[in-house]
This record gives C-alpha cells, structure tokens and sequence, in this order.
C-alpha cells in the first residue's frame, strides 16, 4: 500500500498561490477557513524561498494524540482524516500540530471554536464516498476517484508533489540530482557540489 | 632503565606536537572557509519558528513550523496527565484508607440543643453557588483531560463526543461565574482567614485528627484557612488562564494558549485534589459539621469542640451566653494586642 506524502520544491515554488485556490474551490471550504497556504521566507529579498503547506499527514500525528474525543483515524494510505461528528471544537489539535494545518470557523460569538477543518489530502471523511454529507463536511473525495489531491495535480511549476511517498522522493531525488550537475557550472552553486553523487541513483 | 623512560617520554612528545599542528591545522581552515550551508541555515531557522510572509491572511499563517507544540503535548499527555491522575487517586485513596482505619471524628461530648449560628445566609447561598460551579467545572475539565481514557471504552465514542461537547460548553460557560464567586469570597472571608500564632499549634496537632487534645481555633481554623488560601492561589491562575482560553479573542498565539493550558491544568489538578480533602472534612470527616453549611448553625458541643475561640469570641459579644462558654481555656498566647478580647 502506498504511503501518501506532500512535498514542497521550494526551488521551484513561485508564490502563485494556485494550490491555496483551488483547494479552496474544489472543496468548496467556508469563508475564512484556508486548508492550504504559502510562506515565504525572507520575502524580497535575494534567495526567498517559498513553500506550500497543509496537513502534512504526520506518521505520529500530534492532533490525533492529544484529541479528548479521539476523533482523528489514518487511512490505510496514511492519510491523516477526522470525524466531524465527533469533533467538539476545542482546539487541542490547532495547540499541538507544527505546521498550522487544523482551521476552526467562528461558531457564534465570543470566538468560540466550530468544527475543526484541515486537508484530508481530497480524501473525503468517515461518510461514504461521494455522498453528500461527505462532501458537505470534508470537501471532495478525489482519491477514492483514483485522482491525487487537486493542488499537487494543477501545481503550475510542479512544485507541489503529492502521492506515493516513494515515488515522490524518487522525482525529488532526481531533480536533486540534475540540479547539482546543472548548477556545477554556474558560478555559484545552489547545492553543494558532490550532491549529485550523494543522492545519484546508480541505476538510471 | 633511565634511557628507556626518556625514550617513552620523548615519543610521547613528538606525538603531542604532531597532534598539536594537526588541530591546529584544521581549526585555522575551519575558521577560513564558511562550512555553513545557507539552505540548511534557513530551515534550521524555520524549525525555530522564524515568521515568512503568506498571502493567506491570519494569525500565525507565516509560521512555518511552531515547534512549541510538541511540547505542549508532551507536558500534556504526559506529566500533567499522569501526576495528576497519581494525586486525585492518591488523595481518594488515603481519604478512604483513613476514614476505614480511623473513621470520622465523631463529637467528643454529647449534642447540647443549643444553636450556634455559624455561616449566615448570604455565606452559605455563596459557598454552594461556588462548590456547585467548582464541581461542575472539575468534572468537566477532568473528563477533557481523561474522559479518552476513561470514558471512551464504558460508553463509545459518540455518546461521549456528545456529552464531551455539552461539557465544554459548560465549562465555558461556568467558569466566568465561577471566576465572579472567587472574587466574592475572597473578600468575604479574607479577615477571618488571616493567619494567626495559634494556628501553627493547630497544623502541629493535625487539628486533633490524630488523637491529643483538640487544638485552639478561632472562626476558622488553621486547615480553613489553608484551604482558603490555596484555593485563593490556584484559583487566581486558574481563573487568568481560563479567561485567556476562554475567550481566543485577543490576538493570541499558539505559544501563549499552549502555556495558559498547562498552568490551568496544573493549578486545577492542585485545587481539586485539595477539595477531596475539604468535601471529607466537611461531610464525613467530620460528625456535625455539614449541617453548619447546611442550616446556617451548628450544636454548642460540636463549636466548643472545634471553634472554641470562636465561641469565646462570640460570648464577648454578647451572641452567646458566657455560661455556655465556661470550659473553654484560652491559650495564654491567644491574648494579644490587637485582638478584641483581650480587653476583657
């Protein structure tokens, strides 16, 4: 079974904020609510780097550990889901996750905490598949269409990768590579010298 | 024999020197040449938490990575969960042990009929609005911290999500109330619970728990009044925490809420374990003392036993007959200055 993973290229992620979009409109998720964003880091400056970043789908999820209604599952694909009928809006998960991935809409006054929502990786929730109520809480169940998450797959420059763990670090990997022996030429390299024949795969 | 030893000794020394020059060596072309790799720079710094710039507009959407979390669980489900557990049990446990070993204290002279009047009305309405806001509050905030645990497996998943989330909106709810009913009573029995010579002899006696003589004790005595402050203590960090979670309004971050809830937890665990010890004392614990709280007086017997300064105090003025107070004896040291029956 595949493990399912993000990877962000931050060579190549040009701040367009497509990914960000179009996460917002497949799933059709509330105003103020935002599964996915870009950071960049040292905005403006030479060398700024960007990077897209959702719910990472941890191995170990911190959300899931410190739940007090124990609503968050893996799927078998390891992707990091949640129950919305179960959740109570106390924002444990948001305390607890590194990357900022759970979202909670205002829920009456007072700023109290709704349901909370994050990237399912277009993997719906615990509904049936592309039943109604699934795509009312979650959003789209693209994986259970055979299609990879709709940021990754509309990625303009093909800086966001999602699917098969495996697979992806192989594209990486290779990227890595081609970009070592490209920038060895230039005056002055973005990777290190001698990557290339770090992470070089010996078969291809 | 001597040669051998110079021999040894000057090997030793070209050894020293050569690894000497090497160190050497290798620090000056450490310090000439920039080891760092800038792309690693920037991570390390990103793992730090260092702000970006993100087009999605929020509170904290520039930070990459808040590292503070993993801390916070682990505080969390960790050393807050299992002390706390070990003191709440523990307390139970030795509240239980000792009421089956030694029982309660039962009243040491027979009733007298006669009332005193102990806690009046507006004291009493204030302490059950409070103990029933506290217990409310306990129990809702134990069921987040161990209703997973504990809950989950007897009743399931769903039902407990659903009582879980009335319980936090209740505990929401109460604890401003709850917040209110601290302020009222911290400054309705902060002069009785002022801290006096005579209770260090109280706390050395255990309150006559353990047998001896009943210690002297005035309106409230040294186990009130340590009882009074630390919920006065706790109950302040308690209450500036709960505010702050309460109400995520003002523009916190993450590291500020993650800090609140563990001081909350942490100061709460303390004032619940201590309250197992007060409800005891208070009910079982201690023969005639509920109905005090209760109906607002307690029996002559039960106050000689445990208040009997107090009930000096009430004979000085006038409240009771000095004849029902006659065999109480003051400590010598009860007399002081500043107290208003030294003048008699």
């Amino acid at each position: 079974m595949a493990r399912m993973k993000f990877l962000c290229d931050d060579e190549r992620c040009i701040e367009c904020n497509a990914c960000v979009t179009a996460c917002k409109n497949e799933h059709e998720v509330p105003w103020g609510v935002n599964r996915r964003r870009v950071v960049t880091l040292n905005d403006g400056e030479p060398g700024e780097k960007s990077i897209s970043v959702a719910c990472m789908h941890c191995s170990d999820p911190p959300c899931a550990a410190v739940c007090p209604v124990d609503c968050f599952y893996v799927t078998e694909d390891g992707v990091v889901l949640h129950d919305k009928d179960l959740c109570i809006g106390c924002g444990y998960c948001f305390y607890a996750c590194p990357f900022g991935a759970p979202q909670f809409p205002q829920d009456g006054a007072f700023g109290v905490r709704g349901k909370m929502d994050k990237c399912t990786f277009c993997a719906g929730g615990p509904e049936p598949d592309h039943s109604e109520a699934e795509f009312k809480k979650y959003g789209r169940n693209r994986l259970a269409e055979g299609k990879l998450p709709l940021c990754a797959e509309m990625c303009s420059t093909k800086a966001l990768l999602a699917g098969d763990g495996d697979v992806i670090a192989d594209i990486f990997r290779e990227r890595v590579v081609r970009r070592a022996d490209r920038d060895g030429e230039t005056v002055k390299p973005q990777v290190p010298w001698g990557w290339g024949q770090a992470y070089g795969d010996k078969k291809s | 024999m001597a040669t051998a030893v110079s021999g040894h000794r000057s090997r030793r020394l070209w050894w020293a020197t050569v690894l000497a020059l090497v160190l050497l060596t290798a620090g000056l072309v450490a310090v000439a040449v920039d080891w760092t790799n800038p792309r690693a720079d920037l991570w390390r710094q990103v793992r730090e938490g260092v702000e970006g710039y993100s087009a999605v507009r929020g509170l904290e959407s520039g930070e990459l990575i808040q590292a503070s979390g993993e801390v916070w669980r682990r505080w969390r489900n960790g050393p807050l969960a299992w002390v706390g557990g070990v003191l709440l049990g523990g307390v139970m446990f030795a509240l239980g042990l000792f009421h089956l070993l030694h029982g309660p204290q039962r009243l040491a002279k027979p009733r007298t009929g006669v009332r005193v009047s102990r806690w009046h009305l507006g004291e009493r309405v204030l302490h059950w609005i409070t103990a029933v806001l506290f217990l409310t509050l306990a129990l809702t905030g134990l069921s987040l911290l161990y209703g997973r645990r504990l809950l989950i497996p007897l009743i399931g998943h769903e039902s407990f999500a659903a009582y879980l989330a009335g319980a936090k909106f209740v505990h929401n709810l109460t604890g401003p109330l709850f917040v209110a009913c601290l302020v009222v009573m911290g400054l309705t029995w902060f002069r009785d619970n002022l801290w006096r010579k005579i209770d260090w002899d109280w706390l050395k006696s255990f309150g006559g728990m353990f047998g001896g003589p009943h210690p002297h004790a005035g309106r409230m005595n040294a186990g009130e009044k340590a009882w009074f402050w630390l919920l006065m203590a706790m109950g302040t960090v308690v209450s500036v925490t709960g505010l702050i979670l309460d109400l995520p309004l003002f523009g916190l971050e993450r590291e500020q809420l993650q800090l609140s809830h563990l001081l909350h937890v942490a100061a709460a665990l303390i004032v619940v374990a201590a309250s197992l010890g007060h409800i005891y004392i208070g009910t079982l614990g201690t023969e005639g003392a509920l109905e005090g709280m209760v109906t607002g007086s307690v029996d002559l017997s039960w106050a000689r036993q445990h208040h009997d300064l107090w009930l000096a105090e009430l004979a000085q003025k006038g409240k009771v007959a000095e004849s029902e107070v006659r065999e109480v004896k003051r400590p010598s040291h009860f007399f002081r200055p500043d107290d208003p029956s030294a003048s008699a």
